[in-house]
C-alpha cells in the first residue's frame, strides 16, 4: 500500500487537531506528494486568496515511496499558494524529515487558518501538539533547530523551520529541514511564517511497512540501485562533484546567465565550479569540500558538505561559520556567483551557509541582487539606498554584507526581500526583472537551450528548471540527445519532461534520479509498493493530468496567456558569444505548438475534451 | 572462516539504505528506529560514522544475561538473542560497553546485530562499500594497505 493513509490535519486559527483518512480516490488520481496535495489545495482553498492570508493552506506531503528503501526515497514537498507568484507553489526538499513524517504514520499535514501565537508543532507518532514558539521567534533556522533538540532532549528529532527572513516578510523564503536542506522555491516559508508557524518537529518510530509486493519491491529497489550506480551522472558525476558538474559544461555551451542575464558566459565559472571545490586552498591546505552527503535513502548523494576558509574575510573573526554545513549546490553558484559576476568560492560558500541559517531561496535571492547591481550601476539605486554599499558587479563584500541584510530582514535587506520583479518595479525597471510569473530564472539561459525557454515560460510556478528538465536533453543527450539551437519539436519534449517530472515528484523520489532512471526504472518500483496498477503510462497520464489541474489553479488565480513569456533581455537581445552567438529564445516558434499538444486553447485554456479527459473541471474563474 | 562487518566511516554518505535494509529484515518495515546498525552524524566535521556490534569474543553482554539469553552462535561467530528466553531485564545494555544492545519497548525484549544469520543485509544495501562483509581475521587488510602504500610513497588510491 505504502501510503499510511492518514492526513493531520490542524487548524491553527482554534487549535484543533484532527486525524482523517487519505482520499484514496484523489490517490488514485494523482499518486501522492506534488499531485495530491495539489489536489487537496484546490479542492480547500479559493485560487483568488490572499497568499498570506489565513484562507491559503500549508501543505506539508510525502510521496507512496517516501521512507522506503527505493534510492532517493525520503522527499516531502510543501504545496501551498505562493506570495512571489501568486501561483501554486510546490518546493521539494530532500535531507531526512519527510522520512521520519512518514515513519510517524503520516501521508499529509494541513495546516489551517492562522494561530493567534506563534506555536511550532511536536509530533511524535500519533502525539501531535502546538507548543509555544515565542522563545524561538526571532532566531535563525540553525538556533531554532538547536533550541527544539535542547528542549526535547531528544537527538533524533527532525526538525524544519523557518529563518528571521520569513518573520520578516521576505518573499522568497523556504522551509529548511535538517539545517541545509530546503523546500526552497516560491516563498513557501513567508507562508509558514503567516500562520505564526516557526516549525514541524517530528519523532517517527513506527517506520514505513504495508508493502504490496515485498519480494518484488525489493528486487525492483535493488534492479533501480544498480542502473543509478552504473550510471555515469548518477553513479559518478553527481557523487564526485554534485550538481557543480554542470558548472564548466553549462559555461562552455553558452547557457550560463552571467551579470543579470546580459551575458551567457562567466570568465570566473571554473573559479567557482565542482572541480574548485576539490582543489587544497592556499591557507591550510584542504579543499572547500569536506565531504559528499546522502540524503535519506539515497544511493547517488550529490549533497555537499563544505567549509569556508577561515581566514577568507568573511568569517574572519566568526568562528560560528568555521565548522563544516551544507555547501555549494549549482543553483546557488550560478545565481550567487556567476549572476552577480563574483568568482570568489569562500564568499559564495559563506553566502550559501547564511542562506540556510536564515531559510531564503539563494536562485531568486541571487538573481534579486543582479538586478539590484545593475539598477545600481545605472544609477536607478543609489548609495543612500544600500545604506553605503557598492553594489557593482563583482563585489564580493557587497554581496556577503547585503545577504546578511536580507537574512535578517534590515536595511536594505528589506528591499531585497521583495524578489527582483517587486524591486525593479519599485525603483522604476520592470525590465530588468528575470523573471516568469515573478519567480527568477535558474541557471540555463534559454538563447543557449531553447526547450528550457519554453519549459520556464509555461511552468506552472514560474521559472523554474524542476518543472521539466529539457536541458538533460538538449545538452546531456538523456534520454536521447536534441540539438539545444534549434525549436524544432521543443514543444512536445517539453510537455513530455513537465509530465514525466509531475509524476517522479509525486513519488517520493528524487527528480536527479531521473538522469538514469526512466519511468521504466520507476514505476516497477511504484507497481510493487503501492495498490492499483501503475505503468509508466498511467504515470505520464497522472503527469498529465497534475499539468493540467495547476494550470487550471493558477487560470482561476488570474493567470493569463499573457503570463506564459520571457523577459524582453531573453527575446531580443542576442547571445554575444559561444554557441549560441546571435541567438535570442524563439518562443513565438514553439508556444502555439505547445498549447496544441496540451489540449488547450489558442489562450492556454485547457479544452473541455482536455479537461474531461482527466476528470477535472473548470475551477471558478 | 567466520567473517566480520568491516566498516570504513570515511565511504559512509549517511543515506541510512542500510539502516532500511537491517530493519526490514528484522522487523519487516523500513525503520530506522529499529536499526541494529545506526549511522552518526557528525555535522560540523562531515563526517558519517556507522556503528553495530563487534561480536565480542568474550562477549559482555552474553556473560551478563541472567537466563542465557543471548547465545553464540557457531557458525557466524554472532552473539544473539534468544527473543522467546530473554526476559526484558536489561542488564546486558548495560554490561555492553559499545551500546550496541538495546531494548525496544514494543517487544519487550533486547535486540542487537546476529550478522542477519551470515548473509548481513547492511552490507549489501550499502552503496559505497562503507561496510562490507569480510574475513574476520583481516578487517585491518585495505587500511594496512594503504598505510604500506604511503610508507613507501605510492598513491594508495592506485595500487
Ligand atoms: S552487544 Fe556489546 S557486548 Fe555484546 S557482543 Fe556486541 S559489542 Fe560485545
Ligand atoms: S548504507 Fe553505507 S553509505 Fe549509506 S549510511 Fe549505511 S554505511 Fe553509510
Amino acid at each position: 500500500m505504502a501510503w499510511t493513509q492518514k492526513v493531520l490535519r490542524i487548524n491553527l486559527t482554534d487549535g484543533s487537531i484532527k486525524q482523517e483518512p487519505l482520499n484514496m480516490e484523489w490517490a488514485r488520481d494523482y499518486l501522492g506528494q506534488r499531485g495530491l496535495a495539489t489536489k487537496y489545495l484546490t479542492e480547500e482553498i479559493d485560487p483568488k486568496c490572499d497568499p498570506l492570508g489565513p484562507d491559503n493552506k500549508f501543505i506539508m506531503t510525502t510521496g507512496p515511496l517516501t521512507g522506503t528503501m527505493s534510492s532517493t526515497g525520503g522527499r516531502y514537498s510543501v504545496v501551498t499558494k505562493s506570495p512571489l507568484t501568486g501561483c501554486v507553489a510546490c518546493s521539494n526538499s530532500g535531507g531526512f524529515l519527510g522520512a521520519e513524517m512518514k515513519a510517524a504514520g503520516w501521508d499529509m499535514i494541513i495546516f489551517e487558518g492562522k494561530s493567534p501565537q506563534p506555536v511550532y508543532l511536536y509530533l511524535e507518532n500519533e502525539k501531535a501538539e502546538l507548543l509555544p514558539a515565542d522563545e524561538i521567534m526571532g532566531t535563525s533556522v540553525w538556533a531554532a533547530d538547536e533550541w527544539i533538540h535542547k528542549k526535547h532532549q531528544d537527538p533524533l528529532i527532525r526538525v524544519a523551520t523557518i529563518g528571521r527572513a520569513a518573520e520578516k516578510g521576505n518573499l522568497y523564503a523556504g522551509v529548511i529541514n535538517d539545517l541545509h536542506r530546503a523546500a526552497g522555491r516560491s516563498g513557501v516559508g513567508t507562508v509558514m511564517a503567516s500562520k505564526n508557524l516557526k516549525a514541524v518537529a517530528i519523532r517517527g518510530t513506527r517506520g514505513v511497512g504495508n508493502i504490496k509486493d515485498p519480494a518484488r519491491f525489493m528486487q525492483a529497489v535493488s534492479d533501480g540501485k544498480k542502473v543509478l550506480h552504473d550510471n555515469a551522472v548518477t553513479g559518478q558525476g553527481l557523487p564526485k562533484y554534485g550538481t557543480q558538474v554542470l558548472m564548466n559544461v553549462i559555461n562552455e555551451v553558452g547557457a550560463m546567465p552571467t551579470r543579470n542575464m546580459r551575458e551567457v558566459q562567466f570568465e570566473g565559472a571554473s573559479n567557482i565550479s565542482g572541480e574548485a571545490m576539490h582543489e587544497p586552498r592556499e591557507s591550510d591546505g584542504k579543499p572547500n569540500l569536506v565531504t559528499n552527503a546522502g540524503c535519506f535513502g539515497c544511493t547517488i548523494a550529490c549533497g555537499r558538505i563544505s567549509t569556508i576558509d577561515q581566514g577568507h574575510f568573511s568569517v574572519e573573526n566568526k568562528p560560528e561559520y568555521w565548522d563544516a554545513s551544507g555547501g555549494l549546490e549549482y543553483e546557488a553558484a550560478w545565481a550567487l556567483g556567476s549572476d552577480t559576476g563574483i568568482d570568489d568560492l569562500d564568499a559564495l560558500t559563506y553566502v550559501q551557509f547564511l542562506c540556510n541559517e536564515d531559510g531564503i531561496d539563494p536562485i531568486t535571492y541571487g538573481a534579486t541582487l543582479a538586478a539590484a547591481m545593475e539598477m545600481y550601476e545605472m544609477g536607478a539605486i543609489d548609495k543612500e539606498t544600500t545604506g553605503g554599499i557598492e553594489l557593482r558587479f563583482g563585489n564580493a563584500e557587497a554581496l556577503c554584507r547585503v545577504t546578511e541584510l536580507t537574512c535578517r530582514g534590515e536595511g536594505f535587506g528589506i528591499d531585497m526581500g521583495l524578489g527582483s520583479r517587486r524591486l525593479c518595479e519599485k525603483y522604476g525597471h520592470p525590465e530588468l526583472s528575470m523573471t516568469v510569473k515573478g519567480q527568477e530564472f535558474p541557471a540555463y539561459d534559454p538563447r543557449g537551450v531553447q526547450g528550457m525557454g519554453l519549459g520556464y515560460a509555461t511552468s506552472n510556478r514560474g521559472a523554474c528548471h524542476l518543472r521539466g528538465y529539457t536541458v538533460a536533453s538538449e545538452i546531456m543527450g538523456i534520454p536521447e540527445k536534441t540539438d539545444p539551437l534549434t525549436t524544432d519539436g521543443k514543444p512536445e519534449l517539453v510537455k513530455a519532461f513537465q509530465d514525466m517530472t509531475a509524476a517522479v515528484d509525486s513519488s517520493g523520489l528524487c527528480v536527479f534520479t531521473t538522469f538514469a532512471w526512466t519511468l521504466e526504472d520507476i514505476a516497477p518500483q511504484i507497481d510493487a509498493a503501492c495498490e492499483g496498477d501503475w505503468s509508466p503510462d498511467k504515470l505520464l497520464e497522472v503527469g498529465e493530468r497534475i499539468w493540467n489541474l495547476e494550470r487550471d489553479f493558477n487560470i482561476a488565480a488570474g493567470m493569463t496567456a499573457k503570463d506564459d513569456t520571457l523577459p524582453k533581455r531573453l527575446l531580443k537581445d542576442a547571445a554575444k558569444t559561444g554557441p549560441a552567438t546571435g541567438r535570442v529564445n524563439d518562443l513565438d516558434q514553439m508556444l502555439p505548438k505547445y498549447y496544441e499538444v496540451r489540449g488547450w486553447t489558442a489562450d492556454g485554456v485547457p479544452t473541455s475534451e482536455t479537461r474531461k479527459r482527466f476528470g477535472l473541471k473548470a475551477l471558478s474563474a | 572462516m567466520l567473517k566480520a562487518l568491516q566498516i570504513e566511516p570515511e565511504k559512509c554518505t549517511g543515506c541510512l539504505q542500510c539502516e532500511m535494509a537491517c530493519s526490514y529484515r528484522a522487523e519487516g518495515v523500513f525503520n530506522p528506529a529499529k536499526s541494529r546498525i545506526k549511522i552518526f552524524t557528525f555535522h560540523e566535521e562531515g563526517r558519517f560514522v556507522p556503528y553495530t556490534c563487534t561480536q565480542c569474543t568474550e562477549a559482555w553482554c552474553m556473560h551478563a544475561c541472567p537466563v542465557e539469553a543471548i547465545v553464540y552462535n557457531e557458525a557466524t561467530g554472532s552473539k544473539d538473542v534468544l527473543a522467546d528466553k530473554c526476559v526484558g531485564c536489561k542488564v546486558c545494555t548495560i554490561a555492553c560497553p559499545f551500546g550496541t544492545v538495546n531494548y525496544d519497548q514494543d517487544s519487550g525484549v533486547v535486540y542487537k546485530c546476529d550478522l542477519c544469520q551470515g548473509d548481513p543485509e547492511c552490507s549489501k544495501a550499502c552503496p559505497t562499500e562503507a561496510i562490507t562483509y569480510v574475513d574476520a581475521d583481516h578487517t585491518g587488510l585495505d587500511r594496512m594497505r594503504a598505510h604500506a602504500a604511503k610508507s613507501a610513497g605510492l598513491d594508495a588510491q592506485q595500487h
